[in-house]
């Protein structure tokens, strides 16, 4: 049974993406997400971001930050519909969504953080 | 589990009390639960909106300032308030949690379970001030 053996890894990778998600996500949404839209502070400028995310130990953690979170959201969200909603019997079809978006949604990202050419 | 074939397991109907659909409604923790759990949508989404960033920046300066003007329409900022106050509860949610799953021994004695969280704490001022220096000019 293939499920067996790979729950406590889902388990560990919901772990670590629920970890890096709580320490790096609030900064990053009040940053992207608010004060630069509202204008409370002045975003990067576009050579400054680009040197930042070209470096490859940026892009690595960033690629594993991503993984791990989409990770831990999508084992979250596969529970959360599981007791929720009870469809018990949409068990297959959920866990191919929730999985098959995360690993689709990181390997884009990989794809994206490939092709960061650097400045 | 496998069940020999000469035993015929007795097997009446079983009782099942009928749980409704909106069963998280009738409690606040009920609710505080779910709306915990539900925060999970909220962080893919902005794992998707880093993305997008990282795409734009890479386009080039005229890209980036789209995805700039784009993240001050009415629409993604209501969406990304929303998000900051999900992340939040995750982020509050989750170190408070970590006493309970982080057992940490000194020699016999076990760490108390408020330094553990503490810690989980000091580390989110650390890493929101490091990104806050590294991407506020």
């Amino acid at each position: 049974m293939a499920r067996q053996t790979i729950e406590p890894l889902l388990w560990i990778m919901f772990s670590a993406g629920g970890v890096l998600a709580a320490l790096f996500l609030p900064i990053l949404v009040l940053l992207f997400g608010v004060a630069y839209p509202f204008g409370w502070v002045a975003p990067p400028a576009h050579d400054r971001l680009l040197s930042l995310i070209a470096h490859p130990l940026t892009r690595l953690g960033v690629f594993a930050f991503c993984l791990l979170s989409l990770i831990h959201g999508a084992h979250r969200l596969r529970y959360t519909l599981y007791d929720g909603l009870q469809i018990k019997h949409l068990n297959e079809v959920i866990n191919a969504m929730c999985y098959g978006g995360a690993i689709a949604t990181s390997i884009w990202g990989a794809y994206l953080l490939w092709n960061v050419a650097s400045p | 589990m496998s069940v020999r074939s000469d035993y015929t397991l007795h097997h009446p109907r079983w009782l099942r009390v009928r749980v409704s659909t909106y069963w998280w409604l009738r409690r606040g923790s009920y609710l505080a639960f779910i709306l915990r759990e539900f925060s999970s949508v909220f962080v893919a989404w902005f794992v998707v909106y880093l993305l997008l960033v990282v795409r734009a920046v890479t386009q080039g300066p005229v890209s980036y300032d789209e995805l700039l003007r784009w993240s001050a329409t009415p629409i993604v900022l209501v969406v990304n308030l929303v998000t900051l106050l999900f992340v939040v509860y995750h982020a509050v949610t989750w170190f408070n949690l970590a006493p309970q799953a982080m057992v940490v021994k000194v020699g016999a004695t076990r760490v108390p379970g408020f330094l553990i969280a503490l810690s989980n704490y000091a580390a989110w001022v650390v890493v929101s001030a490091a990104l806050a220096w590294l991407l506020v000019s």
